[in-house]
């Protein structure tokens, strides 16, 4: 149940290559994020999922069953969109039963899934209301409630938490990710930030400009990134890059600390760190400078936990170290990861 | 003082604005006066004609409506406008709904293009439009307007409404389809009921324009029964030489103000369409 | 699951895609549209050159192709070219009043008053009202015994008496004499169009954002200069439209011209719509009612051009 096989998948706008021989499979029952800055395809990908939008190259299959060319309603999947699609001349309650209806079922049995999907979102109370008086909560749950009235096999989500105030993006990501748990619906998710999909996804397939750059669980993409694009856009600040040659030196801001406070027993290099400027930011501190000489200066940022009280300033110049296990290497060119060590 | 200079500006435009009302309107408000004036105050060039010098009559509206063919031509009017309607309906709502919808870039040239032949004057093609309608031996007869007509309603009410069906978010359609219904199905349920207004804004127009139009009426049709309000009035209302002018003004006025009322109330949709997106 | 070849799995309901239907219940639904207006607009026009090429009569309506015979004949008719002047004068001067008090129209339009309703809807009568009826509304202002114009200018002296400004006549023959009879017909052409081009102005007028303006007053500018350097040059798109639109309505029109003066005095006010009517319908020589026609096209074609060229550059707001 809810396996989505994608092969070579493409698409073309013109001459533009939105999507570019994507292959990629779900597992079932898991929660995959598909992450990537706007444009890199993520969006076009969804909808060929979806059927809404007809691939240029290559086959796709749901549940064994070739999909390809087959419009949405014959694929038993369901869609949220960013908007919610709220149907505006219908109530909560005739929006639910959109789906329903339209597969024929009976009046009693609508009533019963209805309810059903409606209490599984808490908006039992709303069923009698329009779309346009409810708050945005109110009808990104509707929304999903829709989704899940006809027990579909695949779940699609277009960034269905970006419409929504910061507050009420963290507590609904967090419902989302419970309910996805209890219903064991495989998922598929896209959105552009990498908080959302690394805190959300079982596994996370990271886009750029039409292509997978990796796909992995969020500590593979995190500690071992398969380029310098995944290293550079997760992770906030992004990884450090150190020019070496043909190689780039990566390391994350959280392990590039005073030298005293680094433990590494495999080995450890050593930079004299230029600090330029200081972040205060309760939990931690961001200490933006420079390493290497003056005419190499080249710019990186350190994260030291809020635990770290060391006082810096800046102008100052500080002995700071990384483990060397905490290294990565990457070829200068392909931006491609060096494998050197460390879990393959 | 401000006050005084708001009070001067206050009444420049109220000035301002009566000058054109009064401009704008005052053949209107004539006519209203000529419907109930006795004929004896109205053709005596010396009585005020703003004024009933005399007691108002109702002798212009017996006789427009009892002893001229008005309401034929008003019937006949309605009727032309009717069908028009529909077939406006039936032609302009899926071609706008196609072309706001599918295809990108030629969709929106072919659309401009349909509402260019608005453009197209009836001076120009309506002698080759008067060979082709006797051709079909529907000379003299109101079909013949029926079957004309279109030519400025379709172009014009594909436009308005390709606006109109642009602006219904592509999402729903997308999430029907999702749910189930076909493309065809998501339009008839989710579309259409959306569309209420964007239908009825057709209808008025398609209706008015009917209502309005002259010169192929005039071209059409010369037996006094088959007549349009918009040319039996001014062409039948005269015998002889001389102008009845009280049923004139009284034919004019009746046909003129309902039309008038329901076509201000649209008029805002109506521009929509000529702007054609200069504003948004 | 993953591991087979997709294309090995049966597909089920597949088909030819369901694109392709729809692709074609696209074109299914803008056929008739097309059809209707190729049928009906294009052939006839094609017809229309095709006639005036010819020596069709109403009474031998053959088209046989003699060449351009007619237009020479149109050419060497005085009639013709008045009509042909009349037409682009009485447009021209109509439309660039229309223009100016439409512009200012609107802008009092877009202030608060009350009656706001009503005033609009006064306003907007000599366009929405049917264009014959409401000409004949003038027919009667325009009266050369009855016409209340007279009245209330003989009734404050500028007329009917020895040594007033406007003669000693009792009335002014505004549809009889050559010059006045321009200036009537020019009269109600402004009269007619200007409600349409004051709401067209007055959707551009309103379309301004505001903090453009509060910006510019924030920094100084004044009124009259918020107006040059901004509202105009934003509405020039608008104003351009209401223009253009002004001026096929007026270049085409038949109507006023026809019910207030049947192109006379002595063809004095005729325009080419009028003229093509009574050469090639009352007339009977299709022919050259068709070439005659045919001259108002290549403007048509150019305010086609312009409007098109206008409403792409609208993206600017």
């Amino acid at each position: 149940m809810g396996c989505v096989e994608i092969r070579g998948i493409s698409k073309l706008f013109g001459n533009t290559r939105a999507v570019d021989h994507v292959d990629l499979a779900t597992n079932e029952g898991e929660f995959l994020v598909l992450l990537g800055p706007s444009g890199c395809g993520k969006t076009t990908l969804l909808r060929m999922i979806a059927g809404i939008e007809e691939p240029t190259e290559g086959e796709m299959a749901i549940d064994g069953r070739v999909v390809t060319n087959l419009p949405p309603r014959m694929r038993n999947i369901a869609m949220v969109f960013q908007s919610y699609a709220l149907y505006p001349h219908m109530t909560v309650y005739k929006n639910i039963a959109f789906p329903l209806h339209s597969r024929g079922m009976g009046k009693e049995a609508v009533r019963k899934k209805v309810e059903w999907a409606a209490a599984m979102f808490k908006i039992g109370r709303l069923l009698d209301r329009k779309p346009r008086e409810l708050s945005g909560g109110e009808r990104q749950r509707v929304a999903l409630a829709r989704a899940m009235v006809r027990e579909p096999s695949v779940f699609l989500l277009d960034e269905p938490l970006s419409n929504l105030d910061a507050l009420l993006r963290t507590s609904a990501r967090e419902e989302l990710r419970q309910f996805q748990r209890r219903v064991g619906v495989t998922t598929i998710y896209v959105t552009h930030d990498q908080v959302e999909a690394m805190g959300l996804g079982d596994r996370i397939v990271v886009m750029s400009q039409g292509k997978i750059r990796q796909i992995g669980t969020p500590m593979e993409i995190y500690l071992w990134p398969a380029d310098t694009f995944v290293a550079t856009f997760v992770g906030s600040p992004p990884m450090n890059l150190l020019d070496q040659g043909e190689t780039l030196l990566g390391f994350r801001p959280e392990t590039f600390l005073p030298a005293d406070a680094v433990e590494g027993s495999e080995g450890v290099v050593t930079y004299p760190f230029e600090v330029t400027y200081l972040e205060y930011l309760g939990a931690e501190r961001l200490v933006y400078g420079n390493v290497g000489e003056k005419s190499h200066a080249r710019h990186v940022v350190s994260r030291l936990p809020g635990s770290l009280t060391l006082p810096l300033e800046a102008g100052k110049s500080y002995p700071f170290a990384v483990a060397l296990r905490d290294l990565r290497r990457f070829d200068k060119k392909s931006g491609l990861h060096r494998k050197e060590g460390g879990p393959s | 003082m401000p006050n005084v200079r708001k009070l001067a500006s206050r009444g420049g435009l109220y000035t301002l604005l009566g000058l054109f009302v009064f401009f704008s309107a005052f053949p209107f408000y004539w006519m209203v006066i000529a419907t109930f004036k006795s004929d004896h105050d109205l053709f005596s060039p010396l009585n005020n004609p703003f004024l009933f010098n005399e007691p108002a009559t109702l002798d212009h509206l017996k006789l427009l409506l009892f002893d001229t063919h008005y309401l034929t031509y008003l019937w006949n009017t309605l009727a032309v406008g009717l069908v028009v309607v529909v077939i406006t309906l039936a032609v302009a709502v899926p071609a706008a709904y196609a072309l706001a919808r599918w295809a990108r870039g030629w969709g929106e040239m072919l659309g401009i293009g349909i509402f260019l032949t608005y453009l197209v004057p009836p001076t120009i093609l309506f002698i080759p439009l008067s060979r082709f309608t006797s051709f079909l031996g529907l000379q003299e007869s109101l079909w013949s307007l029926i079957l004309v007509y279109p030519t400025f309603t379709i172009p014009f009410c594909t436009w308005l409404l390709m606006g109109f069906f642009k602006t219904i978010p592509k999402d729903i359609e997308e999430q029907a389809m999702i749910d189930g219904l076909s493309r065809f199905g998501a339009m008839w349920k989710v579309v259409l009921p959306l569309s209420i207004s964007g239908v009825l804004t057709v209808v008025v127009f398609a209706f008015t324009l009917s209502m309005h139009e002259f010169i192929y009426a005039l071209t059409f049709i010369s037996v006094s029964v088959k007549k349009t309000v918009s040319i039996g009035v001014p062409e039948e209302l005269v015998r002889g030489d001389v102008f009845q002018w009280g049923p004139l003004m009284a034919g004019a006025l009746i046909a003129s103000l309902p039309v008038a009322v329901v076509y201000t109330y649209f008029l805002d949709r109506f521009v929509a369409g000529f702007t054609m997106g200069a504003v948004k | 699951m993953s591991g087979q070849p997709i294309s090995n799995r049966p597909a089920y309901g597949a088909g030819e895609g369901f694109r392709d239907r729809e692709s074609a219940l696209a074109k299914l639904m803008i056929a008739p549209a097309i059809l209707y207006i190729v049928a009906m607009i294009g052939v006839p026009f094609v017809l229309a050159i095709l006639y005036s090429l010819s020596d069709a009569t109403t009474g031998d309506p053959y088209i046989r192709i003699v060449g351009l015979r007619n237009f020479a004949a149109a050419f060497a008719d005085p009639v013709f070219r008045l009509s042909l002047w009349n037409t682009v004068f009485f447009t021209l001067v109509s439309q660039c009043f229309v223009v100016l008090l439409s512009r200012l129209l609107a802008t009092a339009l877009l202030k608060k008053f009350r009656w706001k309703g009503l005033v609009r809807f006064l306003i907007m009568l000599p366009w929405t009202a049917p264009i014959s009826l409401g000409t004949i509304g003038w027919l009667w202002m325009f009266d050369s015994i009855f016409s209340p114009i007279d009245w209330v200018l003989r009734y404050v002296g500028l007329l009917g008496t020895p040594g007033a400004l406007l003669g000693a006549g009792t009335n002014l023959y505004y549809l009889g004499i050559p010059g006045l009879a321009i200036s009537s017909v020019i009269l109600v052409d402004i009269w007619r169009i200007l409600p349409l081009a004051t709401v067209i102005q007055l959707a551009g007028l309103s379309s301004i954002p505001k903090d453009l303006l509060e910006a510019a007053e924030v920094d100084g500018a004044t009124p009259w200069h918020r107006t040059l350097k901004i509202t105009i040059p934003l509405t020039l798109p608008i104003t351009s439209i209401a223009f253009l639109f002004g001026v096929v309505f007026t270049f085409t029109d038949l109507v006023v011209v026809y019910v207030l003066t049947r192109g006379g005095p002595v063809n004095t006010t005729q325009v080419l719509s009028t003229w093509t009517f009574f050469r090639g319908i009352e007339g009977g020589n299709l022919a050259e009612g068709a070439a005659i026609s045919l001259f108002m096209f290549p403007v048509l074609a150019a305010v086609a051009i312009l409007i098109l060229r206008t409403a792409r550059r609208t993206e600017v707001v």
